[in-house]
């Protein structure tokens, strides 16, 4: 599994309100939410970001409230990873029972820059500027963590693994 | 090397004697909470994967955000999860007006819903409140909870430790979100990314439950995992007026840090030198001291909240509106965070006094803390309020900016019409 897009840079602390306004929290839809995606710190986020793109974004990324509709937002705005150097540990769990892929790596944090072309391998966490080749090791997910992700979030996990275990 | 509480609690809870920090386990849950922002998604969640609900006294459902209902979408969304609550006959169920209503961290400590060596969670992120009844409890989101509801366990991973080792006490008018917003600007927001907050010494007897609950609300603003308070006499003194029944039949279990605890940093805090806290926006973290900074005029204050909508901070609040005014220009709205709190605070004179100053009094809701609702600020206003967060855009329009303060702080600040403390009123 991987992803390949341009860089948005963002900075340090960014909170689930910026994320995703509490004004639009009456919703869980996913296109809906992805309208707003990011509204509060960067109202050009939305009309930008391609399918694939990649968030890179300071330390304690997502923290603040428990709210999913953050990483539902990321999502469903087409983003296709986030890289920081740490996130906040609700959020963190919520990425990957969203089937957002989120990769912990400081130095490709460093390395990269706005609008860089980057290609990210989710089995081997290599994290690659697709212009300069220079690339990054970030830790790889776990197997689990992988079919999560795959499965498209927690739930189809489950129920992917109950109906398999039933047939 | 000894255990912390935190990991005799999660130890108890998984069926070991011991767990280490860092080791991914599967505890079970005492308790399971949602309110009506992240209560319904998680009921969805529970109903794709096509369960029934653990128990039904274990779960707890309060519809606090956006209540009463400010738009439609909320209320589609509080009678989802009402009917889901009425369907499988909840016990915690808590609805506006009833005596039990309020805000989910106000009312779970206040009805003896939660107590010592609990482990709970809630989709919201400020569950850690409930760490200052010496039990475990953490904030998840949604599909957690549902699947939680479903199982009743959840897996965690057993956080390192943070030690705030406390000595002496407070000095009146500083209170404990000046304590708390002291740490913050000391560790930062991710300072104790992942941990639990330990906090141990002899200045914790000084602490008052209220700011305890208050210190414990804001763990997550400093990136805490969990905050947790020793059992000791106040805390039984509480839990015992709150649950007489719970408390008589010993249903409840407490837990001391072994003396060689493993803590990966350990701070030492003197209460008595913490001052009157200010953090400006847009930052839990940028706290300065009252009096070190230029005069600042402000347009709304709010107080109330998870943080600050206890009796104790509604009588500190009172102390300083008793025969004066708001200041012309601003509003003051008070929201007194359950529905125990208001009736006590009709009783006791405080609202007679809220309003002949010129305050708002508000029924009991997380409103305008997360830019919900009865008090949502204008591009450019400027709010003083004893809630948690100060971030960009949280309590109305990006362009707002918001500075969070005690109780006391807000009070005076709402009189003189800038941020102000008390001693500004003399």
């Amino acid at each position: 599994m991987n992803t390949q897009g341009k860089v948005f840079m963002y900075g340090d602390n960014v909170d689930t309100d910026v994320i995703i306004p509490a004004r639009y929290l009456t919703t869980a839809d996913p296109a809906e939410l992805a309208k707003h995606c990011m509204e509060d710190l960067d109202k050009t986020y939305v009309d930008r970001v391609q399918k694939g793109d990649v968030i890179v974004a300071g330390e304690n990324f997502g923290c603040g409230s428990s709210r999913e509709h953050a990483p539902i937002a990321i999502k469903g705005s087409g983003a296709g990873c986030v890289i920081a150097p740490s996130f906040a540990r609700i959020f963190y769990r919520n990425a990957i029972n969203m089937g957002l892929p989120i990769l912990e790596c400081p130095e490709a944090v460093t390395g990269l820059a706005e609008g860089d072309e980057v290609e990210v391998d989710f089995d081997s966490g290599v994290i690659r500027n697709v212009n300069t080749g220079e690339s990054w090791q970030a830790e790889p997910f776990p197997a689990f963590i992988s079919k999560i992700i795959q499965s498209g979030g927690l739930v189809n996990y489950i129920r992917a693994k109950e109906g398999s275990a039933e047939a | 090397m000894g255990m912390t509480m935190t990991q005799k609690i999660l130890a108890a809870h998984c069926g070991r004697d011991s767990v280490h920090a860092g080791e991914l386990i599967e505890a079970k849950l005492d308790l399971v909470m949602a309110n009506d922002v992240t209560g319904p998604p998680a009921i969805r969640t529970l109903e794709e994967i096509g369960a029934a609900p653990f128990d039904r006294d274990r779960i707890a459902l309060v519809p606090s955000h956006f209540a009463p209902n400010k738009d439609i979408k909320a209320a589609e969304n509080a009678r989802f999860m009402r009917e889901f609550a009425r369907k499988h006959e909840l016990k915690y169920y808590f609805e506006h007006g009833e005596e039990d209503f309020g805000i989910e961290h106000m009312i779970l400590p206040e009805n003896g819903i939660v107590f010592p060596g609990d482990v709970l969670i809630g989709a919201d992120s400020h569950t850690c409140t409930d760490g200052a009844l010496a039990a475990f409890a953490t904030g998840v989101g949604s599909t957690d909870l549902g699947c939680a509801m479903a199982t009743g366990e959840s897996w965690f991973k057993v956080p390192e430790a943070m030690e705030f080792h406390l000595t002496g006490a407070l000095q009146a008018p500083v209170s404990g979100k000046d304590l708390i917003l002291y740490i913050i600007a000391k560790i930062g927001v991710a300072g104790a990314l992942y941990r639990s907050m330990e906090f141990t010494g002899p200045g914790v007897a000084s602490l008052q439950m209220s700011d305890r609950l208050t210190i414990a609300n804001m763990a997550v603003e400093a990136g805490g995992k969990n905050a947790m308070f020793p059992a000791d006499d106040v805390l039984l003194e509480y839990i015992k007026v709150r649950n007489p029944e719970r408390f008589a039949r010993g249903d409840y279990k407490i837990y001391e840090a072994d003396p060689d605890a493993d803590y990966v940093e350990r701070l030492e805090i003197d209460l008595a030198t913490v001052p009157l806290m200010v953090a400006f926006p847009s930052l839990p973290s940028n706290g300065k001291a009252l009096g070190t900074f230029p005069e600042t005029p402000i347009d709304q204050v709010v107080i109330g909240s998870c943080t600050n909508g206890r009796i104790e901070d509604m009588r500190v609040a009172a102390e300083y509106f008793k025969d004066r005014h708001v200041a012309k220009g601003v509003r003051c709205i008070v929201i007194p965070g359950s529905q125990k709190v208001f009736r006590q605070a009709l009783e006791e004179g405080l609202v007679h006094t809220f309003i002949y100053a010129g305050c708002v009094v508000s029924p009991p809701t997380c409103g305008p803390c997360l830019g919900g609702h009865m008090g949502v600020l204008a591009n450019h206003e400027v709010c003083v309020s004893t809630t948690n967060r100060n971030f960009v855009g949280r309590m109305g329009h990006p362009g707002a900016q918001v500075y969070l303060a005690s109780p006391a702080t807000a009070a005076c600040s709402a009189v003189k019409g800038f941020i102000a403390g008390p001693a500004d009123l003399e």
